[in-house]
């Protein structure tokens, strides 16, 4: 069968198996099981009413619980098994996860990533936000700016590769950069992806140049919700733009911020598609997601590819633990 | 925080346009505000130009020959390109004229090239101005004319010879093309496009429509129906909002092969649904609760079941949510790569998705620009096509969706 009918099939089929689903496990409830007739019906409405809400929540559930809950725990368990996941091997895959250089190299670079891309990208954001808030082309400005946000990171690895592109000296350059640099006075171009260390660095502003734009929109909302009397009582006060953009508005939008900094930061804990596409962790530009892909399907390795798998856990557990608080501080309100 | 988007009429703006007129006054001094306005309009216009510029370039990229990709930087793709061209051996019928014999013709195959410089040695390319004549060994010589007409003469007959080679720097009309997207997409062959693109369209449209339902059944109860646990749930999902799909990887594949689904179409949808639903449900749940009250209750007096409200009710007005999630999750199925490597493409290759044909075209035609923008733009401009039609909503998204 073709696939693009399989799709459609299998389109109309859960939509319908859904519909079905929530219609008939309702009927059952009210028709069936607690009808809301005869010597017990206000009993049967309670009743019906309490087992109502699980009807609703169950497939989301179940397939939340299958995709995402179960997996986070098997892939603990596999992270003391073997390569194949058979045999036991107590903490055998962290320690030899550890002896390796790659992996440090691929933890030092992710956190290179993690202080520079949620920085540089929350800080452009805010920028472009606070500067194209009084201009009267400002939303086309944000709007091409938030543009990258649609690119694929293949597509943006492609885009951003050219940019980089290196040709020997004698030939005319066609990657920007290395056209800028002759122009400067350079006398070699250079094959940036290459270059160990900064590298890293050329290939962070990918996700910079994708997380700007997020940043970008959700900071200007926020600027567009400080209340006007603080800027005004800032401006009777005699502070000029620069005081009352750092010591008025940043303030108020804080926690705003914070918000943007940690979704990207989580956004760059889990790159992997830009390295993948750019150098595939050659040239010592290895990240932990990349590592993990490595051991999985060309070392075959499940059981390091699950310990490192569980690094990047750890390192999202922090942020997971604030959101809950947060996400608790604000339904009790 | 939706709500401020949408209302960003007079009053800020006000606000900050009467901050900066009563400011000059305040300080006499008039041009300062001008003066500011400059500065703010030129460093967004240069912001702007950074961002795009690398888009651009490959957009240009994908339209221009081969040949102009390899000679010149695109932001040059509209001034005439001067390039040095490969040698060309001279080819014609000789002719016989006095006691010497000749060859006459014209190197180029088309019209609109203008030589600057040639040379009959690669030691020497660039040796001689057009119209200038070279004496080569055994009394030949070569007379090359700027539009390429050569006139080559010899004391011996040139017949059974092989003519001698000239290297040229021409200068040519910039030339701009739908060969590549026709190369790409049209001409069956096996760096094409076209069935990725069909295998990429064919994993995204049900793996966006399913978890929407699913969804939105959860975020109801979520949002209205009061049950034991319910804070509970909702911390759960939002854990699940940053648990890293990395995790997910090994499990779910393993599963799959032994329940039988192995690798495939419907592996892929399943892995997207489950992954798309965490997003889902809080936007959706966000969302509905911040429907009025008063609907809800009264549909409620009046006697209608939850499936009802849900229905007929809660559904049709969350529409724009419903539409935001739609615009996500279909922006990120459509640009996936990692689910699809792990969970869809076999061995065969027959399922490849088009970021997948792109990474393979980087590792095997990693300096034919011509080839990798086309790829790279026919798998970017859907996404691009949404994301300009239904911003609207995806900047709504974003502002519902991050935890405030």
């Amino acid at each position: 069968m073709h696939p693009a009918l399989l799709g459609l099939i299998t389109i109309a089929v859960a939509v319908a198996s859904c519909i079905g689903y929530f219609y008939g496990s309702n009927w059952v409830l009210d028709k069936v099981l607690f009808p809301a007739k005869g010597p017990n019906a206000g009993r049967n409405i309670n009743r019906a009413n309490m087992i109502r809400p699980w009807l609703f929540l169950f497939p989301a559930f179940a397939a939340l619980g299958l995709y995402l809950a179960y997996p986070v725990f098997e892939t603990l368990r596999l992270s003391f098994m073997d390569a194949n996941g058979r045999e036991f091997v107590g903490t055998d895959n962290y320690v030899r996860m550890v002896g390796e250089g790659k992996f440090w190299e691929a933890v030092r670079n992710n956190f290179l990533w993690l202080l520079v891309v949620p920085a540089a990208s929350t800080a452009f954001g805010l920028m472009v936000a606070q500067l194209t808030d009084r201009l009267a082309w400002g939303n086309i400005a944000k709007s091409l700016i938030f543009m990258p946000m649609a690119i694929s990171f293949v597509g943006a690895s492609v885009i951003w590769k050219l940019v980089y592109e290196a040709r020997p000296v004698e030939s005319e350059q066609i990657g920007v950069l290395n056209a800028i640099y002759l122009a400067m006075g350079g006398t070699d171009p250079i094959t940036w992806i290459t270059v160990p260390f900064w590298n890293n660095f050329f290939l962070m502003v990918i996700l910079i140049w994708i997380q700007t734009g997020f940043a970008m929109v959700i900071l200007s909302a926020a600027l567009r919700g400080i209340p006007e009397e603080t800027v005004e009582a800032a401006i009777v006060d005699g502070a000029g733009p620069f005081a009352i953009f750092f010591k008025i508005k940043v303030p108020q939008i804080m926690p705003t911020i914070v918000v943007v900094w940690t979704t990207i930061t989580i956004a760059t804990l889990k790159v992997f598609d830009i390295v993948f596409a750019m150098t595939n962790g050659q040239w010592e530009t290895q990240v932990l997601a990349n590592y993990m892909f490595d051991k999985l399907f060309r070392a075959n390795d499940w059981g390091v590819g699950s310990a490192s798998a569980m690094v990047i856990m750890l390192m999202v557990t922090p942020i997971l633990v604030w959101n809950i608080v947060q996400v608790r501080k604000e339904d009790s309100r | 925080m939706a709500v401020a988007e949408e209302n960003r009429t007079g009053g800020f703006l006000s606000g900050l346009t009467g901050m900066f007129s009563s400011k000059s006054e305040d300080d006499g001094i008039a041009g300062q505000k001008s003066a500011l306005g400059w500065a703010v309009n030129l460093s967004v216009l240069f912001l702007v130009f950074l961002w795009l510029f690398p888009t651009v370039g490959l957009f240009v990229s994908s339209f221009r020959t081969a040949d102009q990709i390899a000679s010149s930087g695109w932001w040059s793709s509209l001034s005439t390109q001067v390039a040095q061209n490969p040698a060309i051996r001279l080819a014609g019928d000789e002719f016989p004229e006095g006691d010497l014999f000749v060859v006459e013709g014209n190197i180029f195959d088309s019209e609109g090239a203008e030589i600057t410089a040639w040379g009959w040695s690669s030691r020497g390319p660039e040796d001689f101005a057009p119209g200038d004549t070279a004496e080569l060994s055994r009394d030949r010589a070569i007379t090359l004319q700027s539009n390429g007409d050569f006139r080559l003469t010899g004391v011996e007959s040139f017949e059974g010879a092989r003519l001698p080679r000239v290297f040229t720097t021409a200068s040519s009309p910039p030339e701009f093309t739908l060969q590549n997207y026709n190369y790409m997409l049209f001409q069956g062959s096996n760096e094409s496009m076209a069935g990725a693109f069909f295998n990429t369209l064919t994993v995204t449209i049900p793996a966006t429509i399913i978890p929407i339902l699913v969804a939105a059944f959860a975020a109801y109860a979520l949002a209205w129906m009061e049950f034991p646990g319910r804070a509970l749930l909702v911390a759960l999902v939002v854990a699940l909002l940053v648990v890293p799909l990395q995790l997910a990887l090994i499990p779910l594949l393993k599963l799959h092969i032994s329940v039988g689904i192995g690798k495939g179409y419907l592996g892929v949808w399943l892995a997207h649904m489950g992954f798309g639903l965490p997003l889902a449900i809080y936007l959706l749940r966000n969302y509905m609760a911040g429907l009025p009250r008063d609907i809800i209750e009264n549909a409620r007096v009046d006697g209608a079941t939850d499936f009802q409200i849900f229905m007929r009710i809660i559904l049709p007005l969350s529409f724009p949510a419903l539409a935001s999630f739609a615009i996500f999750q279909f922006l990120w199925t459509w640009n996936d790569l990692l689910v699809a490597k792990v969970f869809l493409i076999d061995s065969t290759g027959q399922t490849t998705v088009m970021t997948d044909q792109i990474v393979n075209l980087l590792g095997t035609r990693g300096g034919n620009w011509e080839i990798l923008a086309t790829a790279a733009f026919v798998s970017i401009s859907v996404p691009l096509i949404v994301f300009f039609s239904l911003q609207r909503y995806l900047v709504r998204g974003l502002l519902a969706g991050s935890v405030k």
